[in-house]
């Protein structure tokens, strides 16, 4: 029972070390939108598959109380973007711009998706075409069935 | 005949792949170089009345190399910075980055002081404005006040002699 009791105070006082939650106050429900959709979609660089809304990280942590003052202040979606961009490249972004040096990355796939399409297309097209038959061939089976009709009607 | 286009394939996947093992991808490229070096304004280590501010280097090239006595690699970076101090060619600034000042000092304290100052960036709004994402991180300014080389991790050895110096040597001899 002892044990039980200072299992459950354990759980129970270590609670508020886990649920360490921020807490925003926004001006408007657009800007509350805004963070929440930025955080979404802006990379942290420390664990790099995780997005700023979802990394704990110190530096994301930082960057979503940047990302949430300067939205307050009344700054736009795309100057929140640029501000991150410029100190921390295109690769802050989960969706990168459409530039010369991203071409391969947004055109590619739908390369690759026309390159197969053609390549099925062709091999369909050449399980499906029965060859047409040669002049000589279809001239010869012509007169073998004429000859044919006329011995069966000779025979009658 | 019929083996030659996956062959091909897996060829092409094979050299893609290696190629990519040779990327690290925990290096991101900034933006930064070839950039004004970004103005902060931020108390000293050693003299918090005082404040420290890039412009104080204006026309001189400087090192900008950011640390903490939180982090660990540092402390392997520690030997190289200060064997780079020891030539005395450039000053090198410390940013000591989101670090109480009374666990900057002791960490100077313990391992030397290779830094001409430090400054304290206490709530790291300064490394944001570099692009710092991770420490140690290393900045080499030219006389014109440019960013012209970032180090991401701590500089080793061969980072030190086969890159900074050469680099710093060259800045050095630019007209300002």
């Amino acid at each position: 029972m002892k044990y039980l009791i200072t299992l459950l105070l354990f759980f129970t006082l270590s609670a508020p070390v886990y649920a360490a939650i921020e807490v925003h106050e926004f001006n408007d429900a657009a800007t509350e939108a805004d963070y929440k959709n930025l955080i979404e979609e802006l990379r942290c660089l420390v664990c790099q598959n995780q997005n700023l809304a979802g990394s704990d990280a110190d530096l994301a942590k930082d960057l979503r109380q940047q990302t949430y003052e300067m939205l307050q202040q009344g700054k736009s979606r795309e100057e929140v973007v640029d501000y991150m961009v410029t100190r921390y490249g295109d690769f802050v972004l989960y969706r990168p711009p459409v530039k010369p040096s991203t071409m391969l990355l947004w055109a590619g796939p739908f390369v690759l998706l026309f390159i197969v399409l053609i390549v099925v297309m062709l091999k369909v097209k050449k399980t499906r075409t029965v060859e047409a038959p040669e002049k000589k061939n279809l001239d010869q089976a012509k007169n073998l069935l004429a000859d044919d009709l006329d011995n069966s009607g000779a025979e009658k | 005949m019929r083996f030659l286009l996956p062959l091909g394939i897996f060829g092409v996947l094979v050299v893609l792949l290696a190629l990519g093992l040779t990327l690290d991808p925990k290096k991101v490229p900034s933006p930064l170089i070839g950039k004004v070096a970004p103005a902060f304004t931020l108390p000293q280590l050693h003299n918090p009345s005082a404040n420290f501010s890039p412009e104080h280097f204006k026309g001189k090239v400087w090192i900008l190399n950011v640390w903490a006595s939180w982090c660990v690699s540092c402390r392997a970076e520690h030997k190289v910075i200060t064997r780079l101090a020891n030539m005395k060619l450039v000053d090198i600034v410390g940013l000591d980055y989101k670090d109480e000042p009374a666990d900057g000092k002791r960490w100077l304290r313990q391992f030397g002081n290779p830094y001409t100052l430090s400054a304290v960036d206490l709530e790291g709004k300064a490394g944001i404005d570099w692009g710092v994402y991770g420490v140690p991180e290393t900045f080499i300014m030219g006389k014109d006040g440019l960013i012209k080389h970032k180090h991401i991790g701590p500089v080793d050895d061969k980072a030190l002699d086969e890159e900074i110096v050469p680099l710093l040597k060259t800045l050095l001899q630019e007209p300002s």
